[in-house]
């Protein structure tokens, strides 16, 4: 299963390792860790309640992995996505790929990213000392979401 | 036809409904008839759907534009623009 969502924190340690058992062709480990911060639009952030759309969620993680697997050269991919309510320093997001070789893995864990920040239904809500507010979305996801755009074949 | 429809997030907290079944009384119709209905309610429907806000959609489990034809029984979420990762 190349996508969980869950509410429980991750060992990215175990994961690479359970993601890496057993093969030996590969050449190229590419992670990224999505981290909550304390501050967010100037505002310091107490905790962030993290809600997705159940039936949708993993669909669209497995449609991005697919994605990135028809772009790439890639071994496996994995996505990990927490949900609920998180603290400062709290583990949010992993993203893991395999490849052969380093610009597979690298690029495929960007594109992930990117496509995850503008196509996943998760919606982000803060607790602040102002209240709770829900986050916005950025157009620089749009933005970097638009880089992997492909010519219309 | 019978469509299930969702609002989420931020959207759910403004209209203040999570879900609800809603009839389209014509034999057909897309995600932009559903809207147009729910807005003609006005107040915060008109509100949150007129284009003020960006609002995106999802057909069972899809995302989906505005020109997407629905069909009887279909799921359809309502949500802000996702903020995940």
């Amino acid at each position: 299963m190349p996508v969980r969502v869950q509410s429980a924190d991750f060992d990215v340690s175990a994961e690479i390792a359970a993601l890496r058992a057993g093969r030996t062709g590969i050449g190229a480990v590419a992670s990224f860790v999505g981290v909550m911060r304390d501050m967010s639009d100037g505002e310091p952030v107490r905790a962030m309640t993290l809600e997705h759309y159940p039936g949708m969620t993993e669909k669209a993680l497995e449609a991005i992995v697919g994605e990135a697997k028809r772009r790439w050269p890639l071994a496996e991919a994995l996505i990990v996505h927490r949900v609920g309510r998180l603290l400062p320093a709290d583990q949010i997001v992993l993203v893991v790929t395999l490849a052969g070789h380093r610009e597979a893995a690298l690029a495929a864990c960007a594109f992930i990213m990117d496509y995850l920040k503008t196509r996943a239904p998760f919606w982000k809500k803060e607790e602040t000392p102002a209240g709770e507010r829900w986050v916005e979305a950025r157009a620089s996801d749009d933005q970097a979401a638009g880089r992997w755009a492909q010519p219309q074949q | 036809m019978k469509v299930r429809v969702l609002y989420l997030a931020r959207l759910r907290e403004a209209l203040g409904a999570a879900g609800e079944e809603v009839t389209l009384e014509s034999g057909a119709g897309t995600v932009g008839d559903l809207l147009a209905l729910l807005r003609a309610r006005g107040g915060a429907w008109r509100e949150e759907l007129a284009g003020r806000r960006i609002v995106r959609c999802a057909v069972n489990h899809e995302l989906a534009g505005v020109d997407a034809v629905l069909a009887d029984g279909d799921e359809v979420a309502l949500f802000p623009p996702v903020t995940g990762g």
